[in-house]
């Protein structure tokens, strides 16, 4: 069974869908690095009364 | 764009070419807009006496850039119906058919709200809310309202194209000082010289779209002098901020170098005639329009270099 040949449509969109596709991408990778930042900063450490305990 | 190019056999190549790509898309945000806003926060951001994390930084230029976009896509969704009328700006993606204006505005309407959010939890709230600000004082009280109906648009619309380096600074500090707002006043009085000679070569191109612009409503010998005006004020005002706490020996020479020849320039401008304009094809007036380009990024690009060249113990006056 052979695949079936992708519609003229998406040949003429790629570009469009490519873009969409990596600013996406970037989003998810932008969110990804704030969470890693603002987890490791003193934000959402444990409180000074606990470590000293 | 059209739904009916769906159907392949109803496909024709004048709809294949008419319809938008990612690019046409990312024309929306004016790229040329957002690179000077890009920068001048980016100023803002790093010539704060507070430390920002770079990652941190780097999403709140972006944010700060997509807020500038969103607003740019909102201006051309508005703006449609004299973008086409023109030459400068009917290639535009909406005049031109690639992109329908109800895309713009949803475009514009989504990264408004996405850029601001973004940028209140990346940063704080204080420099979000500030972005907010910025975009519907842009989209609303500049292109919206003062653009079609007061010839004093470009002086007050111009406060919009100014924000970018006091949000950057807000984004770092979360607190609002006087640097922020002599950055501000710098691109505020270079923004109307600015404009004014671009519309003393592009004379048709307002006149035809019917925009009250200076030259329309004023005349354009009293444009000649208005630019000549507001560049002494400007001179004044950016060799002035040479003794604050954002200048120190670079940016006074490059302002003292810069202010002179943009001094020169105006004056020259305003000493001419229509005539004398005619004939050689605006070639003053141009040539003041590239050095006003200059001219802010390398008054920017100093405050840049003092920030910079602090922690060594080399930038400001100390």
């Amino acid at each position: 069974m052979s695949l079936r040949k992708s519609h003229e449509l998406h040949q003429r969109r790629f570009n469009r869908n490519l873009g969409v596709g990596l600013t996406l991408a970037a989003f998810i990778v932008i969110i990804f690095g704030l969470t890693i930042v603002k987890v490791s900063g003193t934000g959402l450490g444990q409180p000074t009364q606990e470590v000293q305990n | 764009m059209s739904d009916a190019s769906f159907n392949a056999s109803t496909v024709t190549a004048q709809t294949r070419a008419d319809e938008a790509s990612f690019g046409d898309y990312f024309a929306l945000l004016k790229p040329r807009v957002m690179s000077l806003v890009v920068f001048t926060a980016l100023v803002g951001l790093l010539a704060a006496p507070v430390l920002v994390h770079p990652f941190v930084g780097f999403c709140a230029i972006l944010f700060i850039a997509i807020g500038g976009g969103a607003s740019g896509a909102l201006n051309m969704w508005w703006d449609a119906d004299i973008d086409k009328v023109m030459k400068r700006t009917k290639g535009r993606p909406i005049p031109s058919g690639k992109v329908e204006a109800g895309e713009a505005m949803a475009i514009g309407l989504a990264l408004s709200g996405l850029s601001v959010i973004m940028l209140g939890l990346a940063t704080n709230w204080f420099a979000g809310a500030f972005l907010g600000f910025t975009i519907f004082f842009y989209v609303v009280v500049y292109t919206m309202w003062l653009k079609r109906s007061t010839p004093q648009n470009i002086v007050i619309g111009g406060a919009a194209g100014a924000f970018p380096p006091v949000i950057g600074w807000v984004a770092a500090t979360g607190s609002m000082t006087l640097e922020p707002w002599l950055m501000f006043a710098l691109t505020f009085m270079w923004t109307p010289p600015h404009f004014w000679a671009l519309a003393l070569f592009m004379r048709s191109d307002y006149d035809d779209a019917g925009v009250p612009m200076l030259t329309v409503t004023h005349g354009r010998r009293a444009t000649r002098w208005h630019i000549l005006v507001y560049t002494v004020l400007l001179a004044l005002l950016a060799v002035g901020t040479s003794f604050s706490g954002i200048g120190g020996p670079i940016y006074l020479t490059v302002a003292v170098v810069m202010n002179a020849l943009f001094l020169r320039g105006a004056w020259q401008i305003s000493r001419r005639t229509e005539d004398d304009s005619e004939a050689d094809n605006f070639k003053v007036e141009r040539s003041f329009f590239k050095l006003s380009l200059l001219y802010l990024f390398l008054h920017f690009g100093a405050i840049l270099a003092e920030a910079l060249l602090k922690p060594y113990g080399l930038g400001g006056w100390s």
